[in-house]
């Protein structure tokens, strides 16, 4: 054992208080709400009794929660995929050593810096069918209807999938609710400039002697983008997905300013379900199993970024 | 896990849940009152102000009202009370928020941890009952029998008032006030162009509407951005088409959700909804109640179905032209929900509380509290406000005309007919139904729903 030095003593002590704090009311409350999740507390009154997993079951068999879990993942998935492709698109353009670059940056940046909440409201105005962008461009609000549009696209029915018994994928709960998108725009618009940044600085420590030897080896510049600067930009990818993934799968404050739960639940997430089931059907436990599924979620995105970033300290 | 650590890690869950929560989704914003001037008596200058008197027993009041009338009103018969007793100092800790979306977790936190204010805001019914007194390990409420007997509230309200607070015969809390939910307001200029009366059944509902879309004005207005609006719609058919006695049976059990006429209701709440029929506007979903009033407004749509907090949005944007007529097949069916008071069984100072809530109960705080609430007073011996006092408008003097001689039904989305998970539940039906109108499925939906809640 290492001697007790007053410099261990006084590390620790300092590292201590927020050890406990988080232990406590990170770590703590997570035992506690799964705990919670498998109780009957569905009342004011706590009754810790035993539930077994009744609590799961009954979320998962109630429509509102499956619809739920459809638009989490039609969100995550849209979200995600337009934020990258539109960062890395800006960062390819600010690459290019233009004049005013800093500005450029700047105002991409900016909507970052704003909260969700107020991005929400904004949107919700710009995108509700008798004012903002209706108005603006002079569509038609009976044809355009945005955050209200209660239609959900999804694959026609009778096709192929009903013969190899796959009829089911043509179904309202396997498709994308047109309102949803309205959200998947603000958010992509508060998030897309923060990707881009992080494209940016991963554009720049390509070093250019990398692309100067592909071009000597005859490689056009799509080649050199493909195979050149897109692989090594991985890093990178992986670290937009986890940060725009963690954000996408507990949503909240951004879906309750535009749209709280929507139509048909077009606009409803997990977090808004948990909410209200927790704080005004007094149904805790079933509240507790909700945020245990979001956290389960989350993880299954987060744990295997942290084992893929210890794998690469260890190699390095 | 000792009890009191259990209870602790409760309090704390609920306060980091509730923190994240601020923002209201099922806000039914009650916030009708005849001056919308700001806040002239805020609640930390009244709570500072008699507090830091050591002479001075406080009682701590939790509830929503934080601007406009309803806090001015508020605030007035507090101080009146103090007055009147000066060795108490009831204080107002309103905690801002719609219908109490923040306040009503702050209170259940503090109920939970044992720790209740002496007294707080509830509504009637089943949100107080199946909240507070009827749950496992017994009422955290106390009853108050003896309060009701030694003031005569039990001649001074209605009967049907004590049923909606009393659970096995005990009252439970004190009504302060009268909201009517089913009630159609109009725009009398666009009535009278199309020769129109206020329609008295869904049938002549539906010819009013067909006349109002060829003249190219919406006919009915709905904003049910919070699903509770839509939902307020649903129990006017629900009324109108089962009558009082059967819209009463639906939350005791003794009418079946799968009743014909429950079908009969929904067909009539599809049409009305149908986008193909264009009755209510495009847009409803992303308006709330009173951006809906506005279009009656500004005479773009004709009619709304809202409770009487309409009225007091009419009178602060200074609409004179308003008509109001019970929704149609509602005449002589009152619709109520009530901000209540009780007293929790853990409350510090019992004895002061009670005093406050006979006070509250009383025909006269109540005449000076409502013409501000823009609501009419429960106790039905309540007259005119005293002289020198605001008075109640000409709604609000119908409305306690009809209050006298009408059958009393309670309200499902403010919390009087039905437990809150329950009333959830259908919320989350209707939901669904406003968007595929499927009526078969909407009809098993709401059976599932009352066979897990009804007792």
């Amino acid at each position: 054992m290492r001697r007790l030095t007053f410099d261990r003593v006084l590390s620790v002590s300092l590292i201590a208080p927020s050890i406990l704090a988080v232990a406590v009311f990170v770590y703590g409350l997570i035992a506690w709400t799964g705990f919670v999740s498998t109780t009957k507390w569905n009342s004011l009154s706590p009754d810790y009794s035993s539930a077994g997993l009744d609590n799961f079951v009954a979320i998962f068999n109630y429509p509102r929660f499956q619809l739920d879990l459809r638009n989490t993942v039609v969100f995550t998935l849209v979200f995600v995929a337009v934020s990258l492709a539109i960062g890395l698109f800006l960062a390819n353009l600010l690459d290019r050593k233009i004049r005013g670059e800093g500005v450029f940056r700047s105002i991409f940046l900016f909507p970052m810096a704003i909260s969700f909440i107020v991005t929400g409201v904004v949107w919700k105005w710009l995108l509700t069918p008798s004012s903002g962008v209706n108005l603006l461009v002079g569509l038609d609000p009976a044809q355009n209807k945005w955050l209200t549009d209660p239609s959900v696209l999804h694959i026609p029915t009778g096709t192929i999938l009903n013969d190899i018994g796959l009829g089911f994928l043509a179904t309202n709960q396997w498709g994308v609710p047109i309102a949803l998108l309205s959200i998947v725009i603000a958010a992509v618009w508060q998030m897309s400039g923060f990707v881009m940044a992080l494209y940016l600085a991963g554009l720049r420590g390509i070093p250019d002697e990398l692309r100067e030897a592909a071009r000597v080896d005859g490689a056009s510049e799509a080649r050199i983008f493909r195979h050149v600067v897109l692989p090594l930009l991985t890093p990178v990818t992986v670290t937009a997905v986890i940060i725009l993934g963690h954000i996408s799968l507990k949503i909240y404050d951004l879906t309750v300013a535009m749209s709280p739960t929507g139509l048909g639940f077009a606009t409803d997430f997990p977090a808004t379900y948990m909410w209200q089931t927790a704080f005004f059907a007094n149904q805790f436990a079933r509240g507790a199993a909700v945020a245990v599924v979001m956290l389960v979620l989350i993880a299954t995105l987060i744990v295997p970024y942290l084992i893929w970033n210890r794998r690469q300290e260890v190699d390095r | 896990m000792s009890k009191r650590l259990s209870a602790l890690l409760a309090v704390v869950a609920l306060l980091v849940l509730a923190c994240g929560g601020s923002t209201a989704t099922h806000s039914p914003a009650p916030t009708g009152g005849q001056t919308p001037a700001p806040t002239a008596t805020a609640a930390p200058t009244l709570a500072a102000s008699c507090q830091s008197d050591a002479s001075k027993t406080p009682v701590e009041v939790q509830g929503w009202w934080t601007t406009g009338g309803e806090a001015n009103g508020f605030n007035k018969i507090i101080a009146m009370f103090n007055d009147a007793n000066p060795t108490t100092c009831v204080y107002n800790a309103a905690i801002a928020g719609g219908a109490g979306s923040v306040a009503q977790g702050r209170i259940k936190a503090a109920v939970l941890a044992g720790l209740p204010p002496d007294t707080f805001q509830v509504h009637m019914g089943h949100e107080l009952l199946d909240t507070y007194v009827n749950i496992p390990g017994g009422s955290v409420m106390a009853p108050l029998d003896d309060l009701f007997a030694a003031n005569g509230f039990n001649d001074q309200f209605p009967a049907n008032v004590l049923a909606i607070i009393s659970s096995d015969g005990h009252p439970y809390s004190v009504p302060l006030n009268i909201h009517r939910a089913n009630e159609l307001w109009y725009n009398k200029t666009i009535f009278a162009a199309n020769n129109l009366q206020p329609p008295t059944t869904w049938a002549e509902f539906e010819t009013a509407a067909a006349t109002l879309k060829t003249a190219g004005v919406t006919p009915l207005a709905v904003g049910d951005s919070g699903i509770w609006a839509n939902g307020m719609i649903f129990e006017t058919v629900l009324i109108g088409t089962l009558g009082a006695d059967a819209f009463l049976g639906l939350w005791t059990g003794a009418t079946s959700w799968d009743d014909p006429k429950v079908t009969e209701a929904l067909n009539e709440y599809k049409k009305i909804l149908d986008p193909a029929n264009g009755w209510i506007n495009t847009d409803h979903s992303s308006l709330s109640w009173d951006q809906a009033a506005d279009k009656l407004i500004d005479g773009s749509a004709a009619m709304t179905i809202m409770g009487d907090w309409a009225n007091g949005e009419f009178t602060a944007k200074q609409f004179p032209d308003y008509g109001w007529a019970p929704a149609p097949g509602n005449a002589d069916i009152y619709q109520a929900l009530s901000d209540s008071f009780g007293l929790p069984v853990k409350a510090q100072h019992p004895d002061q509380t009670k005093l406050f809530l006979a006070w509250l109960g009383s025909a006269e705080a109540q005449a000076i509290f409502n013409p501000y609430k823009g609501s009419i007073a429960a106790n039905t011996t309540s007259g005119n406000p005293p002289a020198g006092e605001l008075q109640y408008n000409d709604y609000q003097i119908s409305a306690a005309a009809d209050w006298k001689t009408n059958t009393i039904v309670p309200s499902m989305e403010h919390g009087a007919a039905a437990n809150p998970a329950w009333s959830s539940a259908i919320n989350d039906v209707l939901t669904s139904f406003v968007t595929d109108l499927d009526v078969t499925a909407a009809q098993a939906a709401l059976v599932t729903a009352a066979a897990g809640f009804n007792q």
